[in-house]
């Protein structure tokens, strides 16, 4: 390249060498990217561990293994390690990857943020988890906190010491997470090369566009939160205590205003994998682009103004029970147009199923048992009975296991091949997947049941009449939970295994988009110069229209 | 390391007193799927309700992962399907947008219906004010002041207990079981006002078709109208500390004469007794003991 | 790294390899642990939290530093301009909400909560079983009189002062912007030392206030909702003019030293932002604080 010349301020193609520059003080994007993806999965571990723990415990009435206060605490810490660490994380490390490459960018917009942002996830998680490490290794202290992930004062004020360490870890995260959206919109809006107009964008990359900005609106609100937590508990303040003329359900509302954005966080990414894999294996370009972006940016929206469906019992106001179930319900609408699409997208394609496309599949089917779980959820009289049961925890594991989890599972088959230039041993991926998509419903669909017979949330035992289902659900949990040591497997067997076979530039037969004209693996720096584009290369044809 | 050992040895014993009792045990209802109709008109209502949703669900699912399923057979390369190249089609998008609008308010509506009527407490005969504690239920019968503490069953506090050696199974009711039930009249609008002493708490009978949260220093209400008496089930359905497991709750549900019965006998052995200080106790707020 | 003098301005420009991100990170989790030791009360919590502040500082000299050399030496095209202007908008609207979540506290609990507790609309049951001493005022300290007696701070003195003395500073800051494009650096010193002086006092006159607040007016943190969010609102907002008028401080230096070229100084534009921000919040906090 006729520059190179002139700007090797950093050794252009060569990586820096040495752990300490290349990982401490990284500030390329695939670098940021593969340590994004490499802790979510270690997050995932862990927060499965947790999870285990309490499968474990459920799976007989009795408590055999361990106490009920410690119970409560793997609950809570189980969702902030898999919220937080384990799905948020792994969208950020994707994005990290494929924005540059899919948008024709050298790299992010702000490199140096970007390592910053990075960098402090494994010190927020240190933080969050030291008390529950320093009462299970050491036996010091009370353990983690234990009033669930949605710190419900005054429970979560009745905590020890673990209450600052864990809204002080959450601040942590709140930094690292608005830096990081901040980094996508800058590099989204400001880094596109020439010809790559908004609406010629791939859909993952408007659906994080999307995402990033719901990040910025809302995890300052949950700071906040947490920062009025904190006042309530160390500085006498009374915002969440009635004596003082203040209220523990405003929490609830400034916490779910956060809160459902939050889970909106947690699946528009998801639709954007999906939208990049399902037009690639059917062949055949997305069905309405518009019409998803559009879908997308409404689900946003509407995201801000349904909080209170988490709310339903606290006792509102008639007309504030009415309003957030009419919005709530109409999210249904442009996620249904999503569905819709993707089915399509596929209708007269040509179709193959590689395990990407597998668990896309899987996803659109999984996912839509969530939602309509969630739809259900949203009839305000029918969720007098279902909430804080075992249903509720039935509809988001659904949506966030076999929707984002799986999504993300998805994007890494799909991208591996480009990220090691190297195929992924398929037939492990296969039986990495029948394995996964038959045990998750093992584990999950029978929670249905549970919550419907009456078994309440966040208990460490139950009545006899729960007994069975809690054997299968366990036995599923168990199988889903060992499956994915194949997935560790098989990812790292694909970037260290020279003997597998290499991936071509384009990889996939029907791929489309930029990142698939640059070589497997990848230059150092994507796109040192702009690229020309041609509608060729975009993912989804002809948008023109 | 000794109690879960202990636990593992629990687990045998759990395993096979399970495959024992499949066939016995016809008390329990077990591999139950669905919500329960319940015993009042309003919870009849919700499971309808529950049911309409559900079954629209089903519908929808069936034909939207038909045509999925319908595509992955016909389209699929491998029987040498050629891709077409559109992409886009106003007219479908169209109508898929308003056919689920149609769903959305066809289900709205009765949603909205039955929930006007839940938060209808007037006219009620008598009042009940709940406390929730950790962890127990305090009652309170505001016309007639008698008041009494309810709590989790002896025989299932010693089962429940980490490595107790007690079989679960043995237990009747286990978890389900109170010292003292809340007794309420049969063919009766009772209404409850519902509030808490510590944290937050949620009181819930499925029977009765809602739960509703019992917050400090805040008070709600909701109203039930059982027609047949009866002994009902419930649990506290909101996180609140280590033992938000065991604070079961047991309504008993009597004929109106026999009700008044009780409610003097009630009356008689609360005099003199101490009243049970429920709510009012505005200290609620130290609600945050911090434990350091 | 092999870093030369020259950068091709058409290309995008990736800064080389840094180490002060992760002294970032190792400031801030200091700094975090330090305040969860100090909350806490563990000894030597206050150590380490001015520890890692210290390293924060430290971090922010050496980071901006970089930046600043970079800068200078014209490695930032017109792109990477661009790039840090959305840095720095989307920045401040994450500010933006952090501080809604407090308005967001103040208004709920003003327009709903104290009205329940006093028996209006859908808390008259509240008010009739637990509050009923209760009548619903603002200000408040609840109905249990938390932090006992206290008077409020008039809007029309101090306060109304300070709404000048940030109105007026937003108007000398735009002055020393358009002396710096039209390159007046007497002028531009001038009016952004002014800026600098005014944000000084702002600080003073709140500092006195609170001083008064705390020994005269008995109104604190702990007086019920009216203290919490008061000093909540007021006081992270201090701490936001706190570091504007820093940071306006640095910028002025750097003025002074000529870093700034006429068509060429975001630094001065961000921080101009910023300080608009916390003025226009201000006039928030001053109406709906002080005012209403
Ligand atoms: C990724 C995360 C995610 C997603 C995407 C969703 C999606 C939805 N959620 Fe869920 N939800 C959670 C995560 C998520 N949720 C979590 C974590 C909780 C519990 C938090 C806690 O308490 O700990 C929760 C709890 C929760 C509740 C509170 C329950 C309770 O505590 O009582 C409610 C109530 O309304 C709800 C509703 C919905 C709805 C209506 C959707 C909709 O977006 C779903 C829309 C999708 C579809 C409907 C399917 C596809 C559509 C079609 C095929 C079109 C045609 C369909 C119709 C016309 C019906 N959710
Ligand atoms: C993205 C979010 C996410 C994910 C991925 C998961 C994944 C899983 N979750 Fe969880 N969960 C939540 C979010 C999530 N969950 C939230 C928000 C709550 C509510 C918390 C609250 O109430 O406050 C919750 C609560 C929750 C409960 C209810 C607890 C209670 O109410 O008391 C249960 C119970 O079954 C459960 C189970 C599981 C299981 C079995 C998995 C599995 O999918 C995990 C599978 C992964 C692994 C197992 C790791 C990999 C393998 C190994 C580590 C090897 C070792 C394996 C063996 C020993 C078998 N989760
Ligand atoms: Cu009381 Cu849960
Ligand atoms: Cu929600």
């Amino acid at each position: 390249m006729a520059h190179d010349a002139s700007t090797h301020h950093d050794d252009h193609d060569h990586k820096p060498h040495g752990f300490v520059n290349r990982w401490l003080y990284a500030t390329n994007h695939k670098d940021i990217g593969t340590m994004y993806l490499v802790f979510s999965l270690v997050m995932f571990f862990l927060g499965g561990l947790m999870a285990m723990v309490i499968r474990g415990e459920l799976m007989f009435p009795g408590l055999q293994l361990i106490e009920p206060e410690f119970f409560n605490q793997m609950t809570t810490m189980h969702a902030l390690v898999m919220i937080f660490g384990a799905v948020m994380p792994a969208f950020v490390g994707l994005a990290n990857w494929m924005i540059p490459m899919m948008v024709g960018a050298p790299d992010m917009a702000l490199p140096r943020m970007n390592n910053w942002s990075f960098w402090i996830m494994p010190f927020a998680f240190t933080t969050l988890l030291l008390p529950l490490a320093l009462k299970v290794f050491f036996d010091i202290g009370g353990g983690g906190p234990a009033g669930g992930w949605t710190l419900y004062p005054p429970l979560s004020l009745q905590g020890g010491d673990s209450v600052a360490f864990t809204i002080f870890a959450v601040h942590m995260m709140g930094i690292s997470s608005i830096m990081g959206a901040i980094n996508i919109i800058a590099t989204i809006l400001n880094m596109r090369a020439p010809g790559m107009d908004l609406l010629k964008m791939p859909v993952f990359v408007w659906s994080w566009l999307i995402t990033a900005f719901l990040l910025i609106a809302v995890m300052p609100v949950l700071a906040g939160a947490v920062t009025m937590l904190l006042t309530d508990k160390f500085f006498g303040t009374t915002f969440f205590s009635a004596t003082g003329g203040g209220d523990p359900v405003m929490f609830q509302h400034i916490f779910w205003f956060f809160g459902h954005p939050e889970v909106y966080i947690m699946i528009l990414p998801a639709f954007g994998i999906v939208s990049e894999i399902i037009p690639t294996f059917s062949r055949k370009p997305l069905f309405g682009y518009k019409a998803m972006v559009y879908a997308i940016a409404s689900i946003a929206f509407l995201s801000f103004i349904v909080w209170a469906h988490h709310m339903f019992t606290v006792g509102m106001p008639l007309g504030g029970e009415l309003f957030f179930m009419y919005a709530t319900m109409l999210i249904a609408v442009p996620t249904g147009i999503k569905v819709f699409n993707w089915v399509f997208t596929m209708w007269k394609g040509s179709m193959t199923f590689e395990t990407p496309m597998l668990f896309a599949l899987a996803f659109v089917i999984l996912f839509s048992i969530g939602g309509f779980s969630g739809l259900m959820l949203a009839i305000v009289p029918a969720d007098f009975q279902y909430h804080d049961t075992y249903f509720v925890v039935a509809h988001f594991h659904y949506v966030l296991v076999t929707g984002a989890i799986f999504s993300v599972m998805a994007a890494v088959y799909y991208w591996l091949p480009k990220w090691t230039g190297r195929m992924y041993n398929e037939r492990l991926g296969k039986i990495h997947f029948w394995a996964s998509a038959i045990s998750v419903n093992v584990l999950f669909f029978p929670q249905h049941f549970l919550g419907l017979a009456g078994m309440p949330r966040r208990i460490p035992d139950y009545n006899v009449a729960f007994a069975d289902w809690n054997l299968v659900s366990s036995l599923g949990g168990f199988a889903f939970g060992l499956t994915q040591l194949l997935f560790a497997y098989i990812v790292w067997d694909c970037s260290r295994n020279k003997s597998l076979a290499k991936a071509t530039d384009q990889v996939w037969e029907g791929a489309h988009g930029l990142e698939w004209t640059l070589s497997s693996p990848p230059p150092y720096h994507s796109f040192t110069t702009p690229p020309v584009i041609t509608d060729s290369m975009l993912a989804h044809g002809n948008v023109a229209h | 390391m000794k109690q879960i050992g202990m636990g593992l040895s629990r687990i045998g014993i759990a395993t096979a007193a399970m495959a024992f009792s499949l066939p016995g045990m016809a008390a329990v209802d077990r591999w139950k799927l669905n919500m329960t109709p319940g015993v009042t008109d309003v919870s009849q209502q919700v499971y309808d309700l529950h049911m309409i949703v559900l079954w629209i669900c089903v519908v929808i699912g069936v034909l939207v992962f038909g045509a999925m399923g319908v595509a992955m057979f016909r389209f699929r390369k491998s029987r040498g399907a050629i891709a077409e190249k559109w992409a886009h089609n106003d007219k479908a998008e169209l109508v898929l947008t308003i056919i689920p609008v149609l769903i959305l308010i066809s289900m709205a509506w009765p949603a909205t219906k039955v929930l006007i009527e839940m938060a209808d407490t007037r006219d009620a005969e008598m009042t009940i004010e709940v406390t929730g504690y950790q962890w127990k239920w305090g009652y309170r019968y505001v016309d007639s002041g008698v008041s009494f503490i309810s709590s989790l069953a002896r025989d299932s506090d010693d089962t429940r207990q980490l490595g107790s050696g007690l079989d679960p199974h043995s237990v009747k009711n286990y978890l389900l079981d109170v010292d003292r039930p809340l007794v309420i009249p049969a063919d009766t609008k009772v209404r409850f006002v519902i509030t808490a002493g510590d944290v937050i708490h949620s009181w819930w009978v499925p029977a009765l078709g809602w739960k509703q949260d019992a917050i400090p220093g805040i008070i709600n209400d909701q109203w039930t109208l059982v027609k047949e008496p009866g002994i009902y089930r419930g649990q506290c359905a909101e996180l609140c500390g280590k033992d938000h497991g065991f604070m079961p709750i047991v309504v008993e549900v009597k004929p109106k004469a026999e009700f008044e019965q009780w409610l003097a006998a009630q009356q008689g052995a609360n005099a003199g007794a101490e009243p049970v200080a429920t709510l009012a106790e505005p200290v609620a707020a130290e609600a945050a003991p911090s434990q350091g | 790294m092999g870093q030369t003098e020259t950068h091709d301005p058409n290309i995008y420009y990736v800064p080389h390899a840094s180490r002060w991100p992760i002294i970032a990170t190792l400031a801030l989790f200091t700094t975090m642990i330090g305040a969860a030791l100090t909350v806490n009360k563990v000894a030597v919590g206050h150590y380490v939290l001015y520890a890692g502040l210290a390293a924060l500082v430290f971090m922010l000299f050496g980071w901006f530093g970089d930046v600043i050399r970079e800068s200078v030496k014209g490695f930032y095209n017109r792109q990477v301009d661009v790039s840090f202007r959305m840095g720095m908008i989307w920045f401040i609207f994450s500010e933006v909400m952090f501080f809604a979540a407090f308005f967001g506290a103040l208004f709920y609990a003003r327009m709903f909560v104290v009205p329940w507790l006093g028996g209006e609309g859908d808390g008259a049951l509240t008010h009739e079983f637990i509050w009923s001493g209760y009548s619903s005022a603002w200000p408040t300290n609840g109905p249990l009189k938390v932090g006992g007696m206290f008077e409020t701070i008039g809007a029309w003195g101090l306060p109304f002062l300070n709404t000048l003395i940030l109105l007026t500073s937003g108007i000398t800051v735009t002055i020393a912007h358009h002396a710096l494009r039209a390159g007046e650096r007497g002028k531009l010193l001038t009016f952004l030392g002014v800026t600098v002086a005014l944000g000084m006092l702002f600080l003073y006159f709140q500092a006195t206030e609170y001083y008064h607040a705390y020994h005269e007016l008995g109104l604190t943190l702990g007086s019920g909702i009216y203290g919490s969010t008061f000093f909540m609102l007021t006081g992270f907002h201090g701490l936001h003019v706190t570091l504007g008028t820093i940071m306006l401080l640095v910028i002025w230096f750097r003025c002074a030293k000529g870093h700034f070229s006429r068509d060429h100084h975001f630094g001065f534009e961000a921080v101009a932002w910023y300080w608009h921000f916390v003025d226009v919040v201000w006039l928030g906090l001053f109406l709906f604080v002080y005012v209403l």
